[in-house]
């Protein structure tokens, strides 16, 4: 019998139609961690896509499941967390139940990852050629002369001077941007269709920080390279991002269009969020101020995450939890924009 | 400047220096002939900062931002210069009294709320440790009372006092701290980084609470930040470091419409747009120098766009414009720099 005939019974893993589709396909993701005091869900419910060659910001306060959810996609999740639900898909296929082994090989061929400290991706003890040498000849088809002219002429993209003699260099010969400009580098080495970028620049200088962005943003259009870039940095958002997700204690609170998101934001905690940015050349007595704090995850609020912070909080918002309300290109989690509440309004 | 009309300033510093030596230890550098090695992590500072005044110093990691906070609260000693509080020089005070009767008008508050508050000890014990190191009140009862009404001063409740710092959140150990440094009731708070560690939503309470404190009770910043919209916010002055030494000083508007040291402008443009323009940053090339071993001349000019032959060779020093700043660079001075005018949008 031949495949043919029967496509689905070949199929052995879950697929999805090809055309128009999302390069990364999140749905209904769950992250839990079991404890001595029962489970805490850290990731609750959260669904989002990338499409190909789009930056996706995402942004929220410490402990807000950013970095979670970007390790979920990766499969670095460390135990004893665990995905407890949802689905994830690269280019239509399923990756968050496959075998570590395979997993790992989509790691380093389709998605990059680049992480806060330079350090932690790269290894002191090899020159970071022989580290790129490695990645390009375990991914792509190339010997040991092909790899090292490769790896040279990504060093020189990202922007390191003199790249055939940096190359042979160790991490610590580097300053702390430019090894940020190596790990980048050995992330874009198999011309990976998405990167994860986690705090890439927030240990950077200021000036470093501008440059970093704008290699990122270059490397992506040049290369059509969709990126997942998690940040607390709204300005590296704003001059960075296509399209914004707004995370607030585990869950997605909104996503949309970064203009949209920034200068016309919904959300009650986004709104209260973008007030409480300084600005430049905006003169203000005072910032405005969410009081309160995020709650910790043994004690999340009943029904929305954020009601006991919001001031347009109303009875339904304590007993009922929001998901996703489409409005226009943005998504809000908040019973203010539920058709019902509008029609009750 | 603050001082003027002959007023004395609250603080004063001049020709104000900081060497590290951090040479290999002496059987290497014997082994190795290897030279002494001198950091100038803080090499000829001035400024001087008004009574009730906001004076912020920013500048990129490195340059010697917190060593010159560190010089001022003494827990450096210069390498050179004067430090003069209130008129008074400090190398001048001899006696554990006089001191001390000086550093209880001088606080400090750290950018990290986890490492600065004790693990072991209870809040109310953190907060009581000025007022009893300096003897300010008498008796148990009367000391609680105290850190009890300084704990709502900083937004938290006097029952938060029995708790340890673990049990509180970044920003709530932030108001701890602050709690602490206001128990002595000094004039003066030197603020480094206070608000770095923290998310925005919990810097712009701490920010609002400073700026509250601060008119309750006619205190004196120095602000010590690398986050531009922080400074501009916080702000009346602001001046900006480069490699141990003061590139430029102004009143923060001026600063911010009118920069004129290239370094100043460089730093402007990192700041990213969060209104949208669509305005590019523009990135600049280059990074900040080894301070162990720094450029001759000008120590910014590898990185200058309008580097000259003298920016190589001759250090430049402060000079003092018509509105208030004070700018060091040939540059200016030579008066061959283009204007840099960027419109502040309406007060609103
Ligand atoms: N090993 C673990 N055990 C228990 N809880 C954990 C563990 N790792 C993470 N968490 C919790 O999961 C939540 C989300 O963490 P995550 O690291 O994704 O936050 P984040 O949004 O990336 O924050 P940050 O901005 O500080 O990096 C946090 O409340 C965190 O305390
Ligand atoms: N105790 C010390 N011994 C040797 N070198 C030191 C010491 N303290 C600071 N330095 C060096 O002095 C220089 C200035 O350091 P400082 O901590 O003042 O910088 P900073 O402007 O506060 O930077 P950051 O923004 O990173 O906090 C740096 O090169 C630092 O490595
Ligand atoms: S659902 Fe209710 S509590 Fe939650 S953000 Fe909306 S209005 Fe506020
Ligand atoms: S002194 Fe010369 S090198 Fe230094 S900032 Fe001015 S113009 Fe540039
Ligand atoms: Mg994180
Ligand atoms: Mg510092």
């Amino acid at each position: 019998m031949s495949a043919m005939d029967h496509p689905t019974v070949i199929l052995p893993r879950e697929t999805r139609p090809r055309a128009n589709q999302p390069l990364l396909q999140v749905e209904n993701l769950v992250v839990e961690f079991p404890t001595r005091r029962g489970v805490l869900r850290a990731i609750d419910d959260v669904s989002f896509h990338i499409d190909p060659g789009e930056v996706l910001g995402v942004v929220g306060e410490s402990g807000a499941g950013k970095s979670l959810t970007g390790a979920s996609i990766i499969g670095l999740l460390e135990p004893p967390g665990r995905i407890a639900g949802g689905r994830i898909f690269l280019d239509g296929s399923r990756i968050d139940d496959l075998p570590p082994e395979k997993l790992r090989r989509i790691r380093g061929k389709q998605i990059g990852a680049i992480f806060q400290d330079p350090l932690t991706s790269l290894n002191p003890l090899y020159s970071v050629g022989r580290q790129l040498v490695e990645t390009i000849t375990t991914h792509l088809d190339m010997n040991q002369a092909e790899a090292r002219r490769r790896a040279i002429d990504l060093l020189a993209e990202v922007g390191i001077p003199a790249p055939e003699r940096r190359i042979d260099h160790y991490p610590h010969q580097f300053s702390g941007g430019m090894r940020q400009r190596v790990v980048i580098a050995l992330a874009l080495c198999a011309n990976p269709r998405l990167i994860i970028a986690d705090e890439p620049t927030t240990a950077l200088d200021v000036s470093i920080q501008a440059q970093i962005i704008a290699l990122l943003k270059r490397l992506c259009r040049d290369h059509g390279t969709a990126v997942m870039l998690i940040t607390h940095d709204m300005g590296v958002i704003a001059e960075t991002a296509d399209r914004v997700a707004v995370m607030y204690a585990g869950r997605i609170a909104e996503v949309g269009p970064v203009r949209q998101v920034i200068k016309h934001a919904l959300h009650p905690y986004t709104v209260g969020l973008m007030g409480s940015i300084p600005s430049v050349g905006v003169d203000r007595a005072r910032l405005a101020q969410i009081d309160g704090a995020m709650p910790r995850l043994n004690a999340i609020p009943e029904g929305c995450a954020f009601n006991p912070r919001c001031p347009k909080v109303f009875d339904r918002c304590r007993v009922e939890r929001p998901d996703l309300i489409p409005q226009g290109p943005t998504a809000v989690s908040c019973w203010l924009y539920d058709r019902k509440e509008a029609r009750r309004g | 400047m603050a001082d003027a009309g002959g007023a004395v300033p609250l603080l004063r510093v001049g020709g104000l220096k900081r060497y590290f030596d951090v040479s290999a230890p002496l059987l290497n550098r014997v082994l190795e002939r290897q030279p002494r090695l001198t950091l100038r992590a803080v090499d000829g500072v001035d400024f001087a900062i008004g009574r009730g005044e906001t004076f912020s110093i920013v500048g990129e990691s490195g340059c010697g931002k917190s060593t010159v906070a560190r010089l001022i609260v003494g827990l450096y000693r210069p390498t050179g210069g004067s430090i003069a509080f209130d008129g008074v020089d400090m190398a001048r005070l001899r006696t554990r009294r006089e001191l001390a009767q000086v550093r209880r008008r001088q606080q400090m508050i750290f950018q990290d709320p986890y490492a600065s508050l004790n693990p072991r000890w209870r809040v109310r014990d953190i907060i009581a440790e000025p007022i009893r190191a300096f003897r300010l009140i008498d008796g148990n009862a009367a000391i609680l009372e105290r850190v009890g009404e300084l704990l709502r001063h900083v937004g938290l409740a006097p029952a938060d006092g029995e708790k340890y710092p673990h049990e509180f959140s970044g920003g709530q150990r932030q108001r701890i701290s602050i709690a602490r440094a206001l128990a002595s009731k000094p004039e003066f708070l030197v603020c480094d980084e206070p608000t770095s560690a923290l998310d925005v939503s919990v810097q712009a309470q701490i920010l609002n609470l400073m700026k509250d404190l601060q008119r309750e009770f006619k205190l004196t910043y120095l602000f010590i930040s690398h986050n531009l919209a922080v400074v501009y916010h916080i702000s009346d002055k602001v001046a900006v470091m480069y490699l141990g030494r003061i590139a430029e000083v102004a009143p923060t508007r001026t600063l911010f419409s009118r920069p004129r040291h290239p370094y100043t402008r460089m730093l402007l443009d990192t700041i990213p747009d969060l209104d949208m323009t669509g305005r590019q940053r523009t990135p600049v090339a280059g990074e900040v120098p080894n301070p162990i071993n720094p450029p001759s001349g000008c120590s910014f000019h590898p990185r200058c766009p309008f580097a000259a032959d003298r920016c190589r060779a001759e250090r430049p020093e402060p000079i003092p414009l018509a509105d208030g700043a004070l700018v060091a660079c040939h540059g200016v001075e030579e008066g061959r720099l283009p204007e840099d005018v960027r419109p502040l949008k309406a007060v609103s």
